[in-house]
């Protein structure tokens, strides 16, 4: 479903991204970890085009992002992305939110789009908070509205960069809550995050990274068992003893 | 100097209206005008292509370096001669009013793009993301997500860029345009009481603008606190 092959990207001539190879099958949860400025983020971002890359291809669902003739906006519809600071447009109500994609990108009517949004806002908890706007929610909430607007256009995998990581700690929860559904009703997803809660509980594979590059791509139990590399070790150790 | 003789004001209201009327036509023209082409260069001056990034920027810097009175002198005389190069004809293709709208057009629209530059520029980046991660184009991110907040954002400082605006609709009394300055200046000449009128044109820019600028911080006291 996603395909990375040996992507490099530079900062000028800084390298953020060295030769990074993974992928995520269908159905499958694959979580990202590592100290912060590892590339995680512009990993995440460079899957649907937002950060573009020098070198090495991605691929999803066959489509390669990197070729200048690919059409962009058309395979960005069908991969839902979830971002750090929620990112809800902050002019809109809830319900826009949730339906102007769906009305000027993929062209369903607004009642349509509107019955669809509505229904994936009742299914974050959030039903009878359709006619406020962002600034008035908690940052649970938005999180949540964020998801269920990436939802709403029927995605075929999801992206989550850092979901959890600008939220008060007993907002944490809420929004896993409904990232685990998701992860058990087969969704496929790519989650960059340090909840190493919601890795134990729904990922297949963790993959972990250090300075731009990979360090460790392995299933859940053999990362959380015995990580192979010291600087995986050492960023465990600190993460967990706490 | 010692007595008043504020009939004249009276005496030439006909006048002093048209001239009023010619004045915010121009007021209006310039600032629709303005503000349009105005968010069209700031998108040149933004865009990554460097072949619409530089000429934009040069066009702005060239604008905004020269003084307003220039550019109205330069468009009323140019102009005709660039019409009358493409028509083949010669003589006053074009009246003063159509250059001024022409002067004021391209030296607001200098002035906007900074504001409505620094309005985008405003708007974090994680929203154009936002937009593109939903499928949407560069155009849809632009006129759905990143612009409407812009000029929320903007709105006072455009606001008080029009007060300036209307200000300066004045200084087209040097090509001759008779806007409310000019039927001002000229009813004085035929009367000999140019002291009179030019106090009348003072208070009447002084009220619009200082409703105008009240207006202003009435808005950007309510804009706080929606925010």
């Amino acid at each position: 479903m996603i395909d990375l092959r040996a992507v490099s990207k530079w900062f000028g001539t800084f390298q953020v991204l060295k030769d990074c190879t993974t992928r995520v099958a269908k159905g499958e949860v694959v979580v990202v970890c590592g100290p912060s400025g590892s590339g995680k983020s512009t990993l995440i971002k460079a899957v649907n085009g937002l950060e573009p890359f020098q070198k090495g291809e991605i691929f999803v669902n066959g489509i390669s992002v990197g070729d200048p003739r690919t059409n962009l906006p058309k395979l960005r519809a069908h991969i839902g992305m979830v971002f750090q600071n929620f990112e809800l447009f902050p002019h809109m109500s809830i319900t826009a939110n949730l339906t102007l994609a769906q009305v000027k990108v993929l062209g369903r009517s607004r009642e349509e789009a509107e019955a669809k949004g509505l229904k994936l806002l009742d299914r974050v908890g959030l039903l009878s908070q359709k006619d406020k706007f962002p600034g008035q929610l908690s940052g649970g909430q938005q999180q949540r509205v964020a998801i269920a607007r990436a939802l709403s256009m029927d995605p075929i995998a999801m992206l989550f960069d850092e979901p959890t990581s600008a939220l008060d700690p007993e907002m944490i929860n809420e929004v896993l809550d409904v990232m685990v559904e998701l992860a058990r009703e087969g969704m496929t997803m790519m989650v960059v995050t340090h909840e190493m809660g919601f890795a134990r509980k729904v990922a297949h594979r963790v993959v972990f990274m250090d300075h731009g590059q990979i360090v460790e791509d392995c299933p859940k139990d053999d990362f959380f068992g015995s990580p192979r590399s010291e600087r995986a070790q050492a960023f465990l150790s600190k993460i967990l003893h706490h | 100097m010692a007595e008043m003789d504020w009939s004249v004001v009276w005496k030439y209201r006909e006048a002093l209206w048209d001239g009023m009327l010619t004045s915010l036509k121009l007021f209006a023209i310039a600032l629709a005008g303005g503000i349009f082409f105005g968010t069209l260069l700031a998108l040149a001056r933004l865009a990554r292509w460097k072949a619409l990034s530089v000429p934009a920027a040069g066009f702005v810097n060239l604008i905004r370096a020269i003084p307003f009175i220039m550019a109205i002198f330069w468009f009323y005389f140019l102009t005709p001669m660039i019409v009358s190069k493409f028509t083949g004809q010669q003589g006053e293709a074009v009246g003063p009013f159509t250059s001024a709208v022409v002067a004021f057009i391209m030296v607001e629209s200098a002035y906007y793009s900074e504001i409505i530059r620094a309005g985008i520029q405003s708007i974090p980046r994680g929203q154009p993301w936002a937009a593109y991660a939903l499928g949407m184009n560069y155009r849809q991110s632009m006129v759905h997500i990143v612009l409407p907040q812009a000029f929320r954002n903007m709105l006072p400082v455009m606001l008080t860029q029009a007060v300036i605006l209307f200000q300066d609709t004045s200084l087209v009394y040097v090509v001759a345009l008779k806007d409310f300055l000019g039927a001002a200046s000229k009813a004085g000449q035929l009367t000999g009481r140019i002291v009179e009128l030019y106090l009348f044109v003072a208070v009447v820019f002084f009220l619009v603008c200082f409703a105008a600028s009240w207006a202003v911080k009435r808005l950007q006291a309510r804009l706080a606190v929606s925010r």
